[in-house]
């Protein structure tokens, strides 16, 4: 069965009194353990898509299933990484990572231990007790990130997690990405600008249409990562050498050039 | 002028200017009193109205010392205040969240908040007696919409995402006031509190002013029925300055969430 499933998903907003159409037709599936990152043009309902998926938002027509039961409300077993981070201005950098474990009934001793875990790999040591005010945009996006590793969750929904993070700590969060989904697989729905990030992450990468958005084309990572042997490299530079990774970047690229030039109008 | 009012003050200018604001002040109540302008009756001077204020600290006036009736006064504030703000703050947040409860009860508020505080006396003081209860319903009625509408308005405006946050990381429904809407609101609910207790002070001496038996206001009638308006005006400036601390306090309080939230 699959994790996520996206069936000929329609969603119209309604904005000043007139219907207007983010999403015609989504058609995505999601095997358990995937890594699916989607690119697309700015508007074209990349979040919209995973706010459906994480329960925020109805598909007007069509459906949005997870686990094979029709999404009806957000929960725990679908972690999602806000783009705009939303921690809770009131609350430590610890109880922020903490809320969701203290929600599950997890025993105080075991939240430390799990969320003084968390907060090492995402290098936020010393700021436990700050709160998100007196952290960079970047500091604040790990802290989102290891909200919802914490929760060790089922399905991880993240939309543009990277964004904010300087080209050092990103590279260096990828690989850690990388390493973890290997590890520990599980179903992630990953939204992103960079087309080489989602080459570098992604089992499958799913390029939309702009506006009215559709699923345009899904490139098949993984058969050429397993081939080519990328997960041999440790450093992402290497693996964006390998001619297989120029080339599967490149065949995105411009696929989504594409898009982007029809957009003129 | 002009580039006075680009620059931002330093701390000694401001006291300086208020200094300024306050002499003048004084110096034409002085000049009015002093000069027989206006007639000694109609307006104590300065000096007489602090020495009087002084006298009544240590002698009783209509059954009690100054700060007897302060005391009566402010305890009578702290229920009503209290009170306006057990009942307001929560179900200002849960009309916040839940629309069904704001469809019920805002026709309701909207059509009893333009009433006074005052003229809720009557009934007041029928329902409740003259001596605690109907001051304190009075001060409720001052106080409470203050605190209903700025829970209210801290519920219905908080970020979508920091709900959603919270739906996603397994919060129950109902715990989502508690633990986003609340503290969420807290800013605006302490600011809310501020303009409540003062509402509720200045409702409560009115109150005062007509029922019960102690009180500044109680005094300030006792005082205006003997003539006496150097006590009148001592009650006035003891009510001016109380309330004066009271906004400091709450200020504090105020800066102090304000601060720990990162907003100035
Ligand atoms: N609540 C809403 N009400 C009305 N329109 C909306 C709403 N949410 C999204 N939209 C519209 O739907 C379209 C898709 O939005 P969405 O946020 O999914 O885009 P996106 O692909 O994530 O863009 P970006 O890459 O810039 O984040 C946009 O045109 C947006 O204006
Ligand atoms: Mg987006």
């Amino acid at each position: 069965m699959d994790a996520i499933r996206f069936d000929g998903v329609h969603k119209a907003f309604r904005r000043a009194g007139i219907d207007f159409v983010a999403l015609e037709k989504v058609d995505l599936a999601i095997a358990p353990q995937e890594f699916v990152a989607i690119v697309g043009p700015s508007g074209c309902g990349k979040t919209t898509c995973l706010r459906m998926a994480a329960g925020f938002e109805f598909p007007t027509s069509g459906e949005v299933t997870v686990d094979g039961r029709i999404v009806t409300a957000p929960g725990p077993d679908r972690a999602v990484v806000f783009q705009q981070f939303a921690l809770f201005p009131w609350k430590t950098v610890f109880e922020n990572i903490e809320l969701g474990l203290r929600n599950k009934g997890v025993p105080k001793a075991e939240r430390g231990d799990r969320v003084a875990e968390a907060i090492a790999l995402m290098n936020l040591q010393g700021y436990e007790t700050a709160f998100p005010h007196q952290l960079s945009g970047g500091m604040q996006q790990r802290v989102a990130i290891a909200r919802a590793y914490v929760l060790d969750p089922d399905v991880l929904l993240m939309d543009e997690p990277f964004g904010a993070l300087d080209a050092q700590t990103r590279v260096v969060m990828q690989e850690e990405l990388v390493r973890l989904a290997r590890r520990n697989p599980r179903t992630v729905l990953f939204i992103t600008h960079s087309v080489e990030e989602a080459v570098y992450l992604a089992d499958r990468v799913a390029v939309m249409t702009r506006r009215p958005g559709r699923i345009k084309e899904v490139i098949n990572v993984k058969p050429v990562r397993v081939a080519e042997h990328w997960d041999d490299h440790a450093r992402i530079e290497d693996v964006m050498d390998l001619e297989s990774f120029v080339h599967l970047r490149t065949r995105i690229w411009k696929s989504l050039r594409d898009e982007k030039g029809s957009q003129d109008r | 002028m002009v580039s006075l009012a680009q620059r931002p003050l330093t701390s000694a200018e401001t006291i300086g200017y208020g200094a300024i604001g306050l002499a003048a002040f004084l110096a034409l109540w002085s000049a009015l009193s002093l000069t027989g302008l206006v007639p000694r009756q109609f307006l104590p001077g300065p000096l007489e109205v602090v020495s009087r204020m002084v006298h009544l600290v240590g002698s009783p006036f209509a059954g009690a010392t100054l700060p007897q009736h302060l005391a009566s006064s402010f305890l009578r504030f702290a229920y009503g205040f209290a009170l306006g703000a057990v009942v307001g703050i929560p179900l200002g947040l849960l009309m916040g969240w839940f629309r069904w409860l704001d469809d019920i009860v805002t026709p309701i508020f909207d059509g009893l908040r333009f009433i006074a505080p005052i003229a809720w006396v009557p009934f007041a003081a029928l329902w409740f007696g003259t001596g605690v209860g109907g001051p304190i319903l009075i001060i409720f009625a001052g106080a409470f919409p203050p605190c209903l509408i700025n829970a209210y308005r801290g519920a219905r405006f908080v970020s979508r995402p920091l709900i959603e946050a919270a739906q996603m990381l397994g919060t129950p429904s109902r715990r989502v006031i508690t633990e986003v809407l609340l503290p969420a609101s807290l800013p605006s609910i302490v600011a809310g509190l501020r303009v409540s207790a003062g509402l509720g002070w200045q409702s409560l001496i009115g109150a005062e002013l007509i029922v019960a038996s102690t009180g500044v206001g109680f005094m300030m009638v006792q005082a205006q029925l003997n003539i006496s308006t150097a006590t009148v005006m001592a009650g006035m400036l003891a009510i001016g300055l109380v309330g004066l601390l009271i906004d400091v306090g709450l200020r504090q309080v105020e800066g102090a969430v304000r601060r720990r939230r990162g907003l100035q």
